[in-house]
């Protein structure tokens, strides 16, 4: 190896520093604001350039995998939350999904339609929070502040259906425990017809933006190939070229009645992602204003059913129970022993704001699962940084983690 | 006597098992159902020996060699265009045949597809990497070995991922405790003194919150302070607190606990 002396020479005078290189490796984490969590990135530099990058995760590690070994089905709905805590009712929908595959449930349609809703009001809530972040920690303060206003609304409309406002335990394995309330469709169609005009205001603030685009464009580019080998789903992949939407490809819940599009770009970088952010916010809000007519067709045909109807496997509707002695028999089992799901096993996918949110469950026909694997979009993300940011500057690490919209409940789980 | 139980798997026990109770199987499809998954097959077990293979719940399940997962992989990804690993991850079957599952989910995207390759290895085994096939594997494979121990051949970092890097054992393993061990406490002290220390120098302060009231050489004891290292037995004089210093609490220039009157009526 040839030594070089040191750049800071002519400071020491008399000193010579023998050194190989100029390397030097940064601690990037686990408490930089940036990091969305607790993510540590070791970086080498050659001067502001990443030469090499070593992301370090674990430090939400809370072993979701193993309270799932040792829970009945329904006592882990709560835990699923939070794991994407930005939308957690998209992993609670993921796991009831999967239960209810495993043990063949039929959802009503009234069901269906709430779910349809509550599951694109946290893409919402999450691509705005995305937006919100990522703008703050590129310096854009006012999108963070119009962003969050919209999230607080619609987060407001989530807590008058289910009380809470982060970890809404808002979905049940056959179904949905509450009809929404009476308010509900009018406070999201006033958030549905002002959301235009929201989104328009960020990209007035962000498209033509400068110090936007410097940070954004051909910023973090991430080639197709390179997406699929590292298992990018969601708008990761989309950015990349592949307009893969599960929703689209592998229709869950009534995805396949509703019209809407696949927003996708070829070109990969930081700016593609953000497009690809903004236009599946009006997707969702098109997909929204298609489940309040569903909703109203539900109510006119009068379908009331809200739980699938599997005495075996989901406890009867209230009313039965209170005045029924074998429904509050079965509820009774069903609480305290928890629902036995047959021998096999099942992987669903389904489409969270992130990415492909997948459920892995090995049921041996007891009441606990007998393995469940996480498939959080969000670890595949946070590892392709090892070959993302090599070649990047220090502060294209803050855009890239931004733009990758990884959030490390799930990373770690 | 106490009743046994097992140590190969001392995972929580539902508190009530119907020993009747006969678990149905989720229903079993040939491959000839479906004939994207018949194609995949045949080709599959042109080249490559197949154990089993079914749908279940719109999924195929391979069964195949460990030794072969590599070239499957490779092959499904090339030439059958399964292009993206979704998920790959072990099955703890260690009290049952002493085995481990492991699983590769696989996803076509031009199919629409996802086919689930499976194989057995026994324990202690290593499975081959597919790192370099697919770069997601990396962060699998690490922490599949994080979790149950199970090292991937060709892996270029075969490190613990989500733990920390001192962490001893495997969380995902059914041998692995719930809940934290009682004598833990005196693990160092018998590895560094011996057991017949025990008495002499006590169990192991392994609650970090811990407070003890007699002890001034750690503890501050705050508004009952006494001088650093004082010997404190038994019931200590109630302690009166009976000046304070300026700027203390509002209005209060010297406070009186004798003359001072508690109201405990909070209506008066």
């Amino acid at each position: 190896m040839a030594q070089i002396k040191n750049r800071l020479s002519p400071f020491f005078e008399n000193i010579t520093f023998d050194r190989e290189d100029n390397e030097l490796i940064l601690n990037f984490g686990p408490q930089h604001p940036s990091a969305h969590g607790q993510l540590r990135l070791m970086l080498h530099l050659q001067q502001e350039q990443i030469i090499k990058a070593h992301p370090d995760v674990g430090y939400l590690h809370r072993g979701m995998e193993k309270m799932a070994e040792n829970m009945i089905y329904n006592e882990f709905m709560p835990t699923t939350d939070r794991m994407d805590y930005i939308a957690s009712s998209s992993n609670n929908y993921g796991f009831a999904l999967a239960v209810e595959k495993l043990v063949g449930l039929e959802v009503p349609r009234r069901a269906k339609v709430i779910r349809m809703m509550l599951l694109e009001i946290n893409r919402l809530m999450s691509h705005l929070f995305w937006l919100a972040t990522t703008a703050l920690d590129i310096g854009a303060m006012t999108v963070f502040l119009f962003a969050f206003r919209e999230r607080e609304y619609l987060m407001d409309v989530i807590e008058g259906y289910c009380g809470a406002r982060l970890t809404h335990a808002a979905i049940r394995i056959g179904g949905v425990p509450l009809d929404i309330q009476d308010s509900f469709i009018a406070q999201l169609k006033t958030f549905l017809d002002k959301l235009p005009a929201n989104i328009k205001d960020y990209e007035d603030l962000l498209d033509t933006n400068r110090i936007w685009l410097m940070r954004m464009e051909e910023v973090g580019t991430i080639s197709k190939e390179m997406a699929l080998s590292w298992g990018c789903s969601g708008p990761m992949l989309r950015a990349s070229g592949v307009a893969w939407d599960l929703r689209k490809e592998e229709p869950y819940e009534l995805y396949d009645e509703v019209e809407f599009n696949v927003p996708w770009s070829d070109k990969g970088d930081n700016f593609a992602r953000y497009r690809i952010y903004m236009e599946e916010m009006r997707e969702s809000a098109k997909i929204l204003y298609q489940t309040i007519d569903m909703y109203a067709a539900c109510v006119k045909n009068g379908e009331t059913e809200l739980m699938a109807h599997a005495p075996q496997y989901v406890s009867a509707p209230k009313l039965d129970i209170m005045t029924q002695n074998y429904s509050l028999m079965q509820h009774f089992v069903l609480v305290t022993q928890g629902m036995r799901p047959p021998v096999g096993e099942v992987y669903v996918a389904t489409e969270s704001p992130k990415g492909e949110l997948g459920f892995f469950i090995n049921s041996q026909g007891g009441a606990y699962p007998y393995r469940l694997k996480l498939r959080a979009p969000s670890f595949w993300h946070t590892g392709i940084l090892t070959d993302l940011l090599p070649g990047h500057y220090i502060p294209d690490v803050v855009s890239i983690i931004g733009t990758t919209n990884i959030v490390f409940g799930e990373v770690d789980r | 006597m106490r009743a046994y139980k097992p140590k190969d798997n001392v995972q929580k026990k539902p508190y009530y098992t119907d020993r009747y109770w006969k678990a149905p199987q989720v229903a079993k499809f040939e491959v000839e159902s479906d004939e994207v998954f018949a194609a995949d097959l045949a080709a599959i077990k042109a080249k490559f020996e197949v154990s089993d293979a079914f749908i279940q719940v719109e999924q195929m399940t391979v069964w195949i060699n460990p030794s072969d997962i590599y070239a499957v992989l490779e092959f499904m990804r090339d030439e059958l265009s399964y292009t993206q690993l979704s998920e790959m991850s072990a099955i703890d079957f260690l009290a049952q045949r002493d085995e481990f599952e492991i699983f590769y989910q696989m996803l076509s995207m031009a199919k629409r597809k996802r086919i689930r390759i499976k194989y057995s290895i026994k324990n202690g085994a290593a499975v081959d990497s597919v790192s370099k096939l697919f770069r997601c594997a990396d962060w699998s494979e690490r922490e599949m070995f994080d979790m149950f121990g199970i090292e991937a051949n060709g892996h270029e970092f075969m490190k613990r991922i989500l733990l920390p890097y001192d962490w001893q054992g495997h969380p995902l393993l059914k041998t692995y405790p719930l809940q934290g061990d009682e004598f833990a406490a005196w693990y160092e002290v018998d590895k560094i003194y011996g057991k017949e220390a025990r008495e002499e120098i006590g169990p192991e302060i392994r609650d970090t919150s811990t407070i003890d009231r007699y002890d001034s050489e750690r503890f501050s004891r705050l508004g009952h302070e006494v001088p650093k290292g004082t010997k404190i037995t038994g019931d200590e004089p109630a302690h009166k607190e009976s000046y304070q210093e300026e700027g203390g609490v509002f209005l209060i220039k010297k406070l009186d606990r004798d003359n001072s009157k508690v109201i405990d009526d909070p209506q008066r």
